[in-house]
This record gives C-alpha cells, sequence and structure tokens, in this order.
C-alpha cells in the first residue's frame, strides 16, 4: 500500500509571542479530501505555508509523498512544490497579461515539458473544468467563477500529489462556490491527488471526506452536526 | 527560461507599455546624449590631429620655440647634425587678415617654408599654380613671393589667385598677391604658405625661425638628438605626438567635463528606470509570490528580471545609438566640433564610427537599466512568498527602506571619496562621491519624508483644519505612514532635481565669478586690441602715439601679451606685461589671496594666474625661470591672480621688466581712460579714421566686452545647458509615468473609500496633495543634495582641469522656476493619472486583484 500523500507529525510554530500552531498531527491519504476549519487566525494559512514549504517550522516534520521537507533547502523545497504540490487561492493569482491556456500551462513549462504535451494536458483540464472554448481568452474576459476553474486546472495540470486550496470560495457567489468546489473535488479525486483544503464554507468543507477544525494549535475532527 | 522571458517579461512589458515606453526612453536619452557627444569629440580631435599632421608633415621630430622664434643660426647646427637626415625650417606666424567684414579680424597660419627641403616632409604643402602667367613646369618660381591659400582660406578671405591679400603681421600691413592654392589641404583649414626668404622679410621674422621639422637618421631617436644638441632655453624637441598631445590638452577638461555630463543623462536615466521597475515589481509582488509557490526558484526569477532590464536596456541603447548619431550630426552643424568651446577651428568634421565605442555605450544603458533593477529584482527574489500571497503590505517591502544607516554610509563614503586624489588628472573619485551623494539623498528621503509629514499629519489630526481639510489629511498619513512608496516614485526627481541644481549652480557660479572678475579687470572706459595673444600682430608705434594724444583720452595704459612655450606637451603660457604697482598689485590685478612684499635685491617681481600654480608649481615666495630673448631669466613670484582669459597659464610682469630684459617696446592692448563727459563711442570711431591699423584693432567699451565674453561662455556651455535641460524633463516624465502606475495599483483603495462615501472628486484631489507633498520632500532632499554636489563640481572638480577657482552663486530664480514647474507637473499628473484609476467601479476594484 501506498504511503500517505501527506505526513505532519509534531508540527509547531510560533510567532513572536504566540504559539499558532503546538504539536499538530496531520496525515491524508492520497485520493482524500481533507478541510480545515476554524476561527479567523487560528492558524490555518500559516499551516498551509508550511505544508507548501514556503514557510519553516519551529519543530516536527513534514513529509509529502515520502520526502522529508526538513532535508531540504529553499531552491529543493521549490523543486518539490513544482512537481509535487499544485495550489489554488482566493484571490485566483492569474496572471492578467497572459491568456487562459498559457495561464494553465505555467506550470508545466516550469517542469520543462514539451508544447506538444502542454497543449494537450492544458486541453484536457480546459474540457474537465468546462473551459474548453476559453484557452485564447484573457483573464479580464471572464468571471470570477471562471477564473476560479481556470486556477483549479492550473493547479491539476502537472499531476500533482498534493492540492493545496486556500479559501478557493472566499471571493465567488454560493452558487458559484458549490459548482468550483465540487469540480476541485472531484478533480483531485479523479487524479488520485490529496486535497488539504482551507475554508470558512461549510458547504465547502461539506464536499471533503474529513473535516478538521484547528483550534489552539491542534487539529480536531469536526462533528458532523457541527459542519 | 526563453519561453517565461517571452510570456513572462515581454508579454508583460507590451501589456503595459506606457511605463515601458518610459523606461526605454530613459535610457534612449542617457545613451544618445553619450554617445553624441563621444561621437563629436572623436570626429572633432580627429579632423584637428589631421590638420596638423598637414602642417606638421611626415617629420620624426620638431624643434619648437615660442612665437616670437628663435635665431635662424640654430638650423644649420642642427642640420649639420649627424642623427638628422633631413631638416626644414619653417617660419610658422598667425596674422590677422584685414578687408574683411567679420566682427573679429579673422587669422590665418601662414608658414614660410624652404620649398625644396619641405617638399619630402610635407607634400601637402606644395601649391599648384596652374592658371597663373607663371610656367607651370616650374612650381618653385611662384614661391618668389607672393602667397599660395588653401581653398578655404580663398573662400573665406573672398579672393582669388591673383588678387592681394592684406595682412597685419607685427605692426605692418602687407599686401600679398594671392599666387596659387593648396589643393592638398583639407577643408576647413584656412592656412597659406609662402617662400621663406620671403616670409620673413615681408611678415616681419627676419633672421628668425620658430619650427624646424626634422627626418632622422635610421636608429636616432627624438630623445637622443635631444641631449645631443644644446637647444636653447625656451626651444623644445619633441616627437610629434608631444604636439598632438599637447594640442589635446588643450581642449582635454572641457572634453572630459562634456563626456561626464552626458553620463550625468545616463545617471539620471537610471534613476527612473529603478522608480519604474521598483514599482513594476511591487505591483507583481503576489504574481512572483505565486510563481515562487508554484515552482520557479530565487535564481530564476532574479535571472528573468534583469533579462527585463537588459531588454529595456538593449532597446533603449540600439535607440539611443541612432538618436545620438542624429544629435552629433545636428550638434556639428549648429556648434561646430568643438560644440562652441573655442578650441579648435574645424568646421563640421566628418562623423566615424566604431564598432567598440557603440557597443561601449550601449553596454554603459544595458548597464543603467541593470543597475536601476537590481534591487527591486533582488527583493522580489527573496522575498517571503507566503506574505506576498496575500494583498497589502507592499509597505511592509519598502520598510527596510526607511532605515537610515545606509543613506547615512553613503554619505560618508562620500566624504572619504572627496578626500581621495584624482587619478591620472581626472577627478574619478570625486565623480563617484557625486553618485554617491545621489543615491545617499535618495536612500534617505523616506526617513525625510516622515520627518518632514509627520507634523503636520499630527496637527491635522487635532486640529480644526484637519476636519474642514481630510483629503489632506489622508494625504499627510499616508507619506507618513508609506514613505517607502513615495520614495520610489520620487527617486527620479531627486536625481534629475538635485543635478539641475548642481549644474544650473556651477554654471550660475562661473559665469557669476566670470562677471564679476570681468568688471574688475576692465576699470577703463575703452580697450584696444590687435588680434588676440596667438598671432603675431601689434600696434604700429604711431598708433600708440596717436591713442595717447587723442584730446579725449585722460590716461592709457599699454600692455604687451606673449606666449611661451614652457612645456612641449602643454599650451603656450601668455605672459602679460602692463603696468603693476608692486607694493600695490591689487590695484591692477584681481589677485587671490595677499601679495608679498618685493625688494629690489630680489629678482624681478611676477605675478602668476592660478594655473601656473597648479601646471607649474609657481607658488608665491618662489621662484620662475623663463625664456625670454633667447635665455631663461629668474623671476620672483609675490602672488596669484585670477585670470580666466587664459585657462593654460598666464604671468603678469611689469611692462618696465618686460621691455628691459627683451627690448621689446611693442604693444598689443590698451586701457583707455576718457575725460570726463567723453563718450566712448566718440573716441572709437575718431581712432578708427586716423590708426594705421584701423584694419585689424578692435575697439570696445567694457560692456561690449563683458556681453561678448558672456555670449562665448554661454555657447560653450551650450552643451551644459542641453544636459540640464534633458536631465529635467527626464525627471519630469518620470513624475508623470510612476504616479500613473501608483494609482492604477491603488485601485483597490480607491474602491474601498468610494464605498465609505468619498467621492471620486475628492479623491484625485487627495492623489494631487499627495503629489504636491511627495514632490515637495523630493525637492528639499534634491536640492540639498543638488547644492552639495555644486560645492563638490565647484570645490573639488572644476578646479584641477581648469585650474581656476570660482564664488558660490546660486541661481535662486532658475531653481524657483524649476520647483514651480515640477509641482505643477507632480500635482497635475497625478490628478489625472488618479482619473483613471478611480473611473472603474467600486465593487470590480475591492473584489478583484488585478
Amino acid at each position: 500500500m501506498a504511503g500517505p500523500a501527506l505526513d505532519v507529525s509534531q508540527l509547531s510554530r510560533r510567532f513572536e509571542q504566540r504559539q499558532i500552531l503546538d504539536h499538530l498531527d496531520l496525515r491524508v491519504a492520497q485520493g482524500e479530501l481533507v478541510a480545515i476549519v476554524g476561527e479567523s487566525g487560528s492558524g490555518k494559512s500559516t499551516l498551509l505555508n508550511l505544508i507548501a514549504g514556503l514557510d519553516q517550522p519551529d519543530a516536527g516534520s513534514i513529509r509529502i509523498d515520502g520526502q522529508d521537507l526538513a532535508s531540504l533547502d529553499d531552491d529543493a523545497r521549490t523543486r518539490l512544490r513544482r512537481a509535487q504540490l499544485g495550489f489554488v487561492f482566493q484571490s485566483f493569482h492569474i496572471l492578467p497579461h497572459l491568456r487562459i491556456g498559457q495561464n494553465i500551462e505555467l506550470p508545466l513549462v516550469l517542469l520543462g515539458i514539451d508544447a506538444g504535451e502542454r497543449r494537450q494536458r492544458v486541453a484536457e483540464l480546459l474540457d474537465a473544468v468546462g473551459l474548453a472554448d476559453r484557452v485564447g481568452s484573457l483573464p479580464r474576459q471572464l468571471s470570477g467563477g471562471e477564473l476560479q476553474r481556470v486556477a483549479v486546472a492550473r493547479a491539476l495540470v502537472h499531476r500533482p500529489v498534493l492540492v493545496l486550496a486556500d479559501e478557493p470560495t472566499g471571493n465567488l457567489d454560493a452558487e458559484t462556490a458549490a459548482l468550483v468546489m465540487r469540480l476541485l473535488a472531484a478533480q483531485i479525486r479523479g487524479r488520485g491527488a490529496a486535497g488539504v483544503l482551507v475554508t470558512h464554507s461549510a458547504a465547502a468543507a461539506a464536499l471533503a471526506d474529513r473535516v478538521l477544525l484547528l483550534r489552539q494549535g491542534h487539529l480536531h475532527p469536526q462533528v458532523p452536526d457541527a459542519r | 527560461m526563453l519561453w517565461l522571458w517571452w510570456q513572462l517579461i515581454i508579454r508583460y512589458a507590451w501589456t503595459y507599455r506606457l511605463r515601458t515606453a518610459v523606461q526605454v526612453l530613459a535610457i534612449t536619452v542617457g545613451v544618445a546624449l553619450g554617445y553624441a557627444v563621444s561621437l563629436i569629440n572623436t570626429a572633432a580631435l580627429a579632423e584637428f590631429n589631421a590638420a596638423l599632421r598637414e602642417i606638421n608633415g611626415e617629420a620624426d621630430a620638431v624643434i619648437e620655440g615660442s612665437r616670437t622664434g628663435f635665431d635662424e643660426q640654430l638650423f644649420a647646427r642642427v642640420a649639420r647634425d649627424p642623427g638628422v637626415q633631413l631638416a626644414s625650417p619653417v617660419l610658422a606666424t598667425d596674422v590677422l587678415v584685414a578687408g574683411t567684414a567679420d566682427e573679429h579680424p579673422p587669422r590665418l597660419t601662414v608658414l614660410g617654408i624652404d620649398v625644396l627641403r619641405a617638399a619630402p616632409l610635407s607634400p601637402t604643402l606644395m601649391g599648384d599654380a596652374s592658371g597663373t602667367a607663371e610656367s607651370a613646369a616650374s612650381r618653385f618660381a611662384i614661391f618668389g613671393d607672393g602667397i599660395l591659400l588653401s581653398p578655404s582660406a580663398l573662400a573665406r578671405f573672398d579672393v582669388a589667385v591673383g588678387d592681394l591679400l592684406t595682412v597685419q603681421a607685427g605692426s605692418a600691413t602687407v599686401a600679398l598677391k594671392v599666387r596659387g592654392t593648396l589643393p592638398g589641404v583639407r577643408p576647413g583649414s584656412l592656412l597659406g604658405v609662402m617662400d621663406l626668404g620671403f616670409a620673413q622679410w615681408r611678415l616681419g621674422g627676419l633672421g628668425r625661425l620658430t619650427r624646424i621639422d626634422l627626418r632622422l637618421a635610421d636608429g636616432v631617436s627624438p630623445e637622443t638628438l635631444r641631449a645631443r644638441l644644446d637647444l636653447p632655453p625656451g626651444v623644445n624637441l619633441s616627437g610629434p605626438d608631444a604636439t598632438s598631445a599637447r594640442l589635446a590638452n588643450l581642449s582635454w577638461a572641457y572634453r572630459v567635463n562634456l563626456n561626464v555630463l552626458a553620463l550625468v543623462a545616463l545617471f539620471t536615466g537610471g534613476f527612473l528606470v529603478f522608480s519604474l521597475q521598483a514599482q513594476g515589481t511591487l505591483a507583481r509582488r503576489a504574481q512572483f509570490a505565486w510563481l515562487r509557490a508554484t515552482g520557479l526558484e530565487r535564481r530564476q526569477l532574479e535571472r528573468l528580471l534583469v533579462a527585463e532590464a537588459v531588454s529595456i536596456g538593449t532597446v533603449g541603447s540600439i535607440l539611443g545609438l541612432f538618436a545620438g548619431v542624429a544629435i552629433a550630426r545636428a550638434a556639428l552643424g549648429a556648434l561646430g566640433g568643438d560644440l562652441g568651446g573655442g578650441y579648435f577651428n574645424v568646421g563640421q568634421p566628418p562623423l566615424g564610427f566604431t564598432l567598440l565605442t557603440a557597443a561601449g555605450f550601449a553596454a554603459l544603458g544595458i548597464l543603467a537599466a541593470v543597475a536601476g533593477s537590481y534591487l527591486p529584482a533582488r527583493e522580489a527574489a527573496h522575498a517571503p512568498p507566503a506574505a506576498a500571497l496575500h494583498a497589502g503590505g507592499e509597505e511592509d517591502v519598502l520598510r527596510p527602506l526607511g532605515r537610515a544607516w545606509p543613506g547615512l554610509a553613503l554619505l560618508a563614503a562620500a566624504a572619504v571619496l572627496l578626500s581621495l586624489p584624482p587619478v591620472s588628472g581626472v577627478p574619478l573619485p570625486a565623480y563617484l562621491a557625486i553618485g554617491a551623494i545621489l543615491i545617499g539623498a535618495i536612500a534617505l528621503q523616506p526617513r525625510i519624508a516622515r520627518l518632514v509629514s509627520r507634523p503636520l499629519a499630527d496637527w491635522l489630526q487635532t486640529a480644526r483644519a484637519g476636519t474642514h481639510a481630510p483629503m489632506l489629511l489622508l494625504a499627510a498619513n499616508r507619506m507618513v505612514q508609506a514613505p517607502g512608496s513615495a520614495a520610489i516614485a520620487m527617486a527620479g526627481i531627486v536625481a534629475s532635481f538635485g543635478l539641475m541644481v548642481a549644474m544650473g549652480t556651477m554654471v550660475s557660479s562661473f559665469r557669476g565669478t566670470l562677471d564679476g572678475w570681468l568688471v574688475q579687470v576692465l576699470p577703463a572706459d575703452l580697450y584696444a586690441r590687435v588680434g588676440q595673444s596667438m598671432t603675431d600682430a601689434w600696434l604700429p608705434p604711431a598708433d600708440l602715439e596717436r591713442i595717447s594724444a587723442h584730446p579725449g583720452v585722460r590716461h592709457v595704459e599699454f600692455s604687451r601679451a606673449v606666449p611661451l612655450q614652457l612645456a612641449a606637451d602643454r599650451a603656450a603660457v601668455v605672459v602679460v606685461a602692463r603696468n603693476i604697482d608692486a607694493a600695490d598689485p591689487g590695484t591692477s590685478l584681481p589677485l587671490v589671496g595677499r601679495s608679498l612684499a618685493w625688494q629690489p635685491d630680489q629678482p624681478p617681481p611676477v605675478w602668476v594666474s592660478e594655473a601656473m600654480v597648479d601646471l607649474y608649481g609657481a607658488q608665491p615666495g618662489g621662484t620662475l625661470e623663463l625664456p625670454l630673448a633667447g635665455s631663461l631669466h629668474r623671476f620672483s613670484v609675490l602672488g596669484v591672480w585670477r585670470d580666466y582669459a587664459r585657462q593654460f597659464g598666464s604671468v603678469a610682469m611689469r611692462a618696465t621688466d618686460y621691455q628691459r630684459i627683451t627690448g621689446d617696446v611693442t604693444r598689443t592692448d590698451a586701457a583707455i581712460w576718457l575725460r570726463p563727459g567723453v563718450q566712448a563711442a566718440d573716441v572709437s570711431r575718431e581712432l578708427l579714421q586716423t590708426l594705421d591699423s584701423r584694419e585689424v584693432i578692435e575697439l570696445r567699451a567694457p560692456d561690449e566686452i563683458r556681453a561678448l565674453s558672456l555670449r562665448i561662455f554661454d555657447r560653450s556651455f551650450a552643451v551644459t545647458y542641453v544636459l540640464e535641460a534633458a536631465a529635467i524633463l527626464i525627471g519630469m516624465i518620470g513624475v508623470a509615468a510612476t504616479f500613473s502606475s501608483q494609482a492604477m495599483a491603488r485601485s483597490r483603495e480607491f474602491g474601498m473609500l468610494r464605498h465609505i462615501g468619498v467621492t471620486r472628486g475628492q479623491i484625485l484631489r487627495a492623489l494631487a496633495l499627495e503629489g504636491t507633498l511627495a514632490t515637495l520632500n523630493a525637492i528639499l532632499v534634491g536640492l540639498l543634495a543638488g547644492l552639495v554636489i555644486a560645492l563638490v563640481l565647484i570645490r573639488v572638480i572644476n578646479p584641477p582641469p581648469f585650474h581656476w577657482s570660482m564664488q558660490l552663486i546660486v541661481p535662486l530664480k532658475l531653481i524657483a522656476g524649476l520647483i514651480a514647474a515640477l509641482l505643477v507637473c507632480a500635482t497635475g499628473t497625478a490628478a489625472i493619472a488618479g482619473r483613471r484609476a478611480v473611473s472603474s467601479s467600486p465593487l470590480r476594484a475591492v473584489h478583484e486583484d488585478w
């Protein structure tokens, strides 16, 4: 049996006088989508940044597909993100001066994938998110919901092991948010990736396989009624 | 990386093409000006050296004395020396041409040569007498009398072969028959050739030569021959390079400063690139963070941004090279080969291109762009992606700009650099100090902005004025809380305004000091002069009598200016023999410091100019040896005087001493004091009717001389004025571009303000006030930096190459005008830029991150 896509063990992080994360454990299996909820300032984004290797913990370990982040320098962590991680952000972060197709293929370019295969994969992902006819459009020609679907496509185009989504529906209306979340969940599971979703939205969390509450630096299973 | 470069850099540049265009323009202007100055200097020097080779021919060495020449007996001794294969005697004279309509009588260089000896060494001086009455087979016959003129001289003086050309040589007016042309002489060269004996007789040089051109025997060097020959004082033997070096040195200081001023434009352009690149990087902060999060390595991002700078620099440099050629052509046409400096007489020389020079300036342009982009690129690459992924926090990125120590360290470095000596005569440490002062001032700008704005913000917060001026409160608070943004926007302004203040103050100081000096050295009511000190003409004795005897003249002082060659590779020093009271020389000379007392048992007294102190080490209390009348004479140096008319050194001595030593009673200049009620114009008109030298004499009132001198000064500094204008233009373009860029980046902020009830008009007012406050701060910093740099220019940089000191005179009106123009530009631009930013829907502004 394959190991977990994400294995976080005894993770701690402190900012100034505050203990944000305190010996936190988290394991996410391949194909599993985990939602993390919590109050503002509870450390959800900090946890995501640590998992992504964008920040360094004070203690504990993080393994992505068996690779321990602590053993990697900044460039190596960057290369790991390039190959193994996908990101979906609340603010989309779509590059405004690139066409939709070019935005999506950017991770493939970084991996050195040739143009032919890039085109093929971009077409596949755009089709999966229902934007097959927008490959040549500019970002300003798309709505917020469409842009977030582009972001989902971009997060998955390079077949990552783990997708990290930070409030992916924060800027969307309820209906669009539900659509994007269903799409994200389906694509993550369908491609055998693991997903960690940080959200305030109960509806978004409901689509996850597990919901964890981050409180006082620890993760607690969220009971179904509390969702 | 190529894909990334194309998609992330080039497409981005096209999307924001206005900002890109401004950055490219900044580099283009800098490279264009620098390249143009380099092209002009190279063309002019090449032309001048070519003209020199024409005159000097193929000589291996040259024996030269002062313009008064040396005994021709020396020639016989030199020609007999076994180290000399061929010796060609020359009498070189600069005469004034009479009968032209010019404001100043034009100068003609006449070479008296022995045609048999000169032919192998100077074939271009062999004339063409075809079309004359003499036998065409015997070109030597035409050298019996008359003169051959270069084609340019024929045109200039409007004479043809067979006509008479009237010149003044010495005190005599001489009519010479034009016997033929010098077709081999280059265009623009005003040259005449005569038979040596005829020239000595007609031009007042009997028994004298000024030059002996030599072809040396195999294996003999100029140094070897110099050691063997016992040359009289004031006569030097040098290789041809020394002459070329001397003439290059004539304009070296002027050319070096021109090159530096041109580099100033490039430097300012680099600061503008920094402003825009920093803002552009800040605006793309989240994008870069996403790229880093997605897997772009730090080094890759840094390389991409440097590639962006190289792209901007390359395009700007290529355009700059083309523009530089166009500017050079136009400048040569308008100002001549010396750009108005008065050092050359080469007309409009052709431009020559070398790949190396063009590549060098292109590299400088790219370097300026990279230098301006490096810090923003490094910051973007090293910024923690986690923080940058979330909107806001831009000012946190800029918070390190508020640290005082980098700016203070740079200013301290500038102080150290100013204490270092010049490098090979170029005040390079001082130029680097100027760079350090500017960058240090820009680095301190956020700190100063906060210091200056905080009292205003605090007062508005509590005072009733704040209630009625909420936009001013908003603007002041932004200056306090976000000074980094303003600092980046204003970096270009600080640089360009600071440099403008510095150059404007330097020029104003020099001009004002020159004007004051002219008032001091022109106390008389009327001045008469025959030619300039580099010509061989003087006032006839009869004219001296006529001037003194004129009924309107109360008192006359005559003087004699004589050029002396003290060093082969330096321009001639001028001895000015005039009435000087050794007990009180300050009444005749504009002294720098006190004059020492003179005792009769000491050698005769002289007063040296500042250039003599720098170039020859002449000091008050010491002695100075001068070659006069064929031998060396020792003089006591009693003091130093300021002489702006003669950049390469002058020595003032009593006319009585000069006459006693040399026996020369001729005079070149007269200072005339008139009786009360007598008009200078009337005396001038009457003298011009009676004087023998009326065709060539110049009679001017002191106001005329002052006006003329200042016109020449303004022409010499024409290029400086152009470069000042370029610097301020770059700054103003920078203001427009950076405010525009910042306003667009703050769309979200404006959207939020609109949400809480601030109208579009109020936002625009706030932007205009921010623009005003930021510009005022930049002006303050730029003004302070500019004045300090002006002091560096005046006290440290200008004295070594130009050998003069000057007072500090700040051009208050010019600076006030510029400040007003900058404020209007900045305020207006901020408001106009804000219009576009507030025109979008507030909903869209707050809900989208782009």
